[in-house]
């Protein structure tokens, strides 16, 4: 009796940890648990597939935020400086298509040939990915070390509206530390963004 | 003849005096011309919604926000729509929205993109996705980055700092 009294209160603790940690994400020094999510040409790729990669710039994103839309282009332009330095970008759209039809997977295989998207963009099909980074609106990044850890959490740079006023990237700012063996000065910015859509 | 005349040109007259009347909104460049908004200390409660009209989620509450505010004209509870619509298209989207919608509570145009240095201005537990709802007065406030379904579940959600019952 004691020892399903005991199991049962430490499957109770395990619960709430596990439910917490469900719930608010990575937290900045926390390794990121590996991923496998359909990209845009119907494969299935992961972040083992990566074999040269020293990290990389995860972007929960989308087709229909307005925001995601501003940052369309200097994602490109990001990820064409990043991935030289060994960081490419991996865009992932979390919403659901059932309650946002812009972002099924046929619009973003669309989205992807329009635009000519020079990076991997994955669709985070059941939703099971970015609860566990604590993604909760797009554009929403998530920079990993080659250990996974992830270094930074934020907004990509410091205007979403109007790119000509920006004065800092963060995230080639950061990438730029974690080259230099430093921390990144800023491990965490905000920004607006269009919450994640799930089913009420 | 002359009737018919005279109804025509009163409709004309109704029709473009409608479409004259301008949505009346208070436009602030930068986000410390509008915080005093957010800390107001009187005997008011205020609701603080902030939404676009770009945000699908936004767009489908804000009927139950100006539900609240007829329900509640009489009392001392005031609702505030704070935009965070694109400069570039306050004519082509955000006027005409206000206008086909009829909105009737308070309508405030954020424009400071520096949105880094404001978010925890407004509450440090929001994440940046909108909408949010932002519930205050002089002794109380509640904060939540989620969205309503009805204008009982934003009543609950105020009752705690502003009695609903209460005639």
């Amino acid at each position: 009796m004691k020892k399903i009294i005991l199991s049962l209160s430490l499957l109770f603790v395990l619960t709430i940890s596990f439910s917490q940690r469900s719930e608010s994400g990575y937290a900045i020094g926390d390794i990121a648990e590996n991923f496998n999510l359909l990209n845009v040409s119907g494969h299935m790729v992961s972040l083992d597939d990566y074999k040269d990669s020293k990290g990389f710039v995860i972007v929960f994103t989308c087709n229909h935020c307005p925001y995601s839309v501003m940052y369309e282009d200097r994602l490109i332009d990001l990820h064409k400086t990043s991935a030289a330095k060994g960081y490419p970008v991996i865009a992932i759209n979390p919403n659901d298509p059932a309650v946002q039809p812009k972002d099924s997977y046929d619009e973003m295989k669309q989205r992807h040939s329009d635009k000519g998207f020079p990076f991997t963009y994955l669709f985070d099909e059941g939703q099971k990915v970015f609860p566990k980074f604590g993604a909760t609106k797009t554009p929403h990044v998530f920079i990993l070390d080659g250990q996974r850890k992830v270094r930074y959490i934020g907004a990509i740079d410091d205007n979403a509206r109007d790119e000509s006023a920006v004065t800092q990237n963060y995230v080639l700012d950061a990438i730029a530390a974690i080259e230099n063996g430093k921390e990144p000065a800023i491990t965490k910015t905000k920004a607006i963004g269009c919450s994640i859509k799930v089913q009420k | 003849m002359k009737w018919y005349l005279t109804l025509v040109s009163f409709l004309f007259t109704t029709i473009s005096f409608a479409q004259n009347e301008e949505p009346k909104f208070a436009r602030f460049d930068s986000f410390q011309e509008f915080e005093p908004l957010l800390h107001i200390n009187n005997d008011t409660t205020y609701v603080v919604n902030f939404w676009a009209t770009w945000c699908g989620p936004c767009v489908k509450e804000l009927p139950y926000f100006e539900e609240l505010h007829t329900k509640y004209k009489d009392r001392k509870l005031k609702v505030v729509l704070v935009s965070l619509d694109f400069k570039k298209q306050i004519e082509r989207k955000f006027i005409p929205f206000l206008k086909k919608n009829e909105i009737k509570s308070d309508v405030v145009l954020l424009l400071d993109s520096k949105e880094a240095e404001w978010i925890d201005k407004v509450d440090e537990s929001w994440s940046g996705s909108i909408p949010i709802t932002l519930v205050y007065n002089a002794e109380k406030r509640l904060f939540i980055e989620d969205s309503f379904h009805s204008l009982t579940e934003l009543e609950d959600f105020i009752k705690p700092i502003f009695n609903t019952n209460h005639k």
